[in-house]
């Protein structure tokens, strides 16, 4: 029994509701949620590291035993990602302290701010099907509050779209867990996977992991992202990053845990299907980055193809492909929220969101231009930064197991990306001055989460010895449900 | 607003006490009994949504002078602080104990800590509901 692996989720709770108290203070919100993030970061860590020493963590909540009641389990891989986690929300955090307006800090923001870390720390935690679902209401009723946050004519409009799309997939969401519930007869994920494996996964339980991949699908935004590219477009550059750096990533991380511990039996069909969604989304998401001229635009269509790219990780579900797909989840979480905080920074500064606008900032920014440069450099994976050992993690698993035509689309697809991204680098940062407005707030300041981010990136990269025992072990776990079965279910 | 309906505004009066008892007893009914914290806090607004009709929204201002968004957090702080408290007594996160005490008046009663959980519901009921309310009621 150990308490401590609910305090990630306890300690951002807990400074929510600290925070309605006060609403007018902006300033003692800030200390507050700042001193939360970090306090909650170094908490995470010292999780990850007793993961590290004694393997799966468990905690049954009330106390009640696992299949019976609501367990929290911290494996590896969730682990990890809950400290990614925190690390990106303290940094989209700090870059809203500077940007977010008095209004907004007002209504509001901050605590919706940590009840989003919530919901998102929480569906990294649970161990339950059902409470699975209601840590995505916790995480998307926060981020329908701050995509309208605001309210001008677009983000209503956008939000519109965003509310409707997501109760539609949460009520699918509902029925699939109930007919998975009327199949096996209970909730729990070890115990799930125990009793599909006793029943042999035929066409009704296949049938209903469909289910779930289209409900994670259209959270996730793999296929189905119809959605996204509007909604992530019209809010607050520190909530879009927050977003393309956690939101989509909770739908894949679900994605991973349902098929790689509970609906691994026919692998003919479903992880098949798995990847060639993978492919579709990588082709169209490139599609999109190639095609737009304008930075929001191009980065939001970058988190589609790197959707595409973990996925097809899920898909190849060998050792390697799926110790890739945990590096790149924690790489594209990283470098997604970072992208999108150098994007509006480089919007702020411009003044405009369009490329043909843009022109020769590297003279005035060049700490800016050459930070946007890096992160550009890591999405792709050039070698010393952090995307590189994914792919080549993938795209070698992929390979191993005979997905060439897919494996050849991603590294097609790694190539678009580059031009996109260098698109927005020679438009933007080199030839003539031709825009430029001065910003409201001091560039350096906005600058410092990015700062931080970037040296994190090139880290995850050139310290890649470092990280790679945890995300083995992650990984270990997931290419053997039993151990997860045995840490929860206790035989 | 809404002056001169002596019937209404009479009848009000009397009818209020009788559904805020009403829910006071589904709250405690929960344990054993249909009811609990949702459905008490549920019940308790919508005496306070009956008042608002017969009266208007400024008369419930002045007969209750809640905060109601701070009222949905404190009862979210109770319901956490619950759950909290058993790190205390070191076992798992929102574990409940109850146990059995002669209460004046009351006489043998059961004492759960699953109640302090349900009044944070409650709260947090009662404000969010109010909160809906009176911001579309008053938005006009």
């Amino acid at each position: 029994m150990s308490n401590i692996i609910i305090m990630p989720l306890l300690i951002p709770l807990f400074t929510a509701i600290l925070l309605v108290f006060f609403q007018k203070q902006a300033a003692v919100q800030r200390w507050i949620g700042g001193i939360s993030v970090l306090g909650n970061i170094a908490m995470s860590a010292y999780i990850v590291h007793q993961v590290y020493l004694e393997g799966i963590l468990t905690l049954n909540l009330s106390g009640w035993l696992a299949p019976y009641g609501i367990v929290f389990v911290s494996d590896m891989f969730a682990a990890l990602l809950v400290l990614t986690t925190n690390i990106v929300g303290a940094a989209c955090l700090f870059f809203a302290y500077r940007t977010i307006g008095k209004e907004k800090e007002k209504y509001y923001f901050y605590p919706f701010f940590h009840f989003l870390l919530v919901g998102v720390i929480g569906s990294f935690l649970t161990g339950d099907i059902f409470n699975l679902f209601v840590c995505f209401e916790v995480m998307l009723i926060s981020s329908y509050a701050l995509i309208v946050l605001g309210g001008t004519k677009r983000q209503l409009r956008e939000s519109i779209k965003y509310i409707l799309i997501n109760i539609f997939s949460s009520a699918l969401f509902v029925a699939s867990v109930a007919y998975l519930y009327g199949t096996v007869g209970t909730l729990n994920l070890a115990h799930l996977s125990e009793r599909v494996a006793e029943a042999g996964q035929g066409g009704m339980l296949t049938i209903i992991s469909v289910l779930f991949l289209i409900v994670f699908g259209l959270k996730a935004g793999l296929l189905l992202f119809f959605w996204l590219p509007g909604s992530y477009s019209v809010p607050a550059t520190a909530v879009t990053a927050l977003f393309g750096g956690l939101l989509t990533k909770v739908g894949v991380y679900a994605i991973v845990r349902l098929f790689t511990l509970v609906f691994y039996h026919d692998q003919g069909i479903t992880h098949v299907l798995i990847g060639g969604l993978a492919a579709v989304t990588m082709i169209l998401g490139v599609i999109g980055a190639v095609a737009y001229k304008d930075v929001n635009r191009i980065l939001i269509y970058n988190i589609i193809a790197g959707i595409g790219f973990i996925v097809f990780g899920v898909a190849i579900a060998n050792t390697s492909a799926l110790e890739g797909t945990i590096f790149y989840l924690i790489h594209d979480m990283v470098v997604k929220a970072l992208l999108f905080l150098l994007g509006g920074t480089l919007i702020a500064v411009a003044g405009t969101e369009q490329l043909r606008e843009m022109g020769g900032l590297i003279k005035r920014y060049p700490l800016l231009g050459w930070l946007f440069f890096v992160a550009a450099m890591a999405l792709v994976g050039v070698p010393p930064l952090s995307g590189f050992i994914g792919k080549l993690l993938i795209v070698r698993g992929g390979l191993e197991d005979g997905w060439y035509w897919i494996s050849g689309i991603g590294l097609a697809s790694s190539l678009l990306m580059l031009y996109s991204m260098m698109k927005i680098f020679m438009s933007a940062f080199w030839g003539e001055e031709k825009s430029g407005v001065q910003p409201k707030v001091s560039v350096k300041g906005l600058l410092a989460p990015s700062v931080c981010l970037t040296v994190l990136v090139i880290f995850l990269g050139v310290g890649a010895e470092w990280v790679y025992p945890y995300v083995s072990m992650a990984a270990e776990v997931l290419a053997e449900p039993q151990q997860y079965i045995q840490a929860v279910l206790k035989e | 607003m809404n002056n001169g309906d002596v019937i209404l505004q009479t009848s009000t009066k009397i009818i209020l006490f009788i559904i805020i008892t009403f829910s006071a007893y589904l709250f405690f009914a929960g344990h054993h009994n249909p009811g609990g914290g949702f459905i008490g806090g549920l019940m308790s607004a919508s005496a306070l949504v009956l008042l608002a009709l017969a009266f208007d929204l400024k008369t419930v201002r002045k007969v209750i002078p809640v905060n109601y968004r701070v009222l949905t957090a404190l009862g979210l702080l109770l319901a956490v602080l619950t759950g909290v408290g058993s790190f205390v007594f070191d076992v798992p996160f929102l574990s409940h104990t109850f146990g059995y005490f002669d209460l004046p008046l009351l006489g043998k009663t059961e004492l759960a800590t699953a109640v302090l959980f349900d009044l944070g519901v409650y709260l947090a009921v009662v404000g969010v509901t109010m909160t809906i309310i009176l911001s579309i009621g008053e938005d006009t």
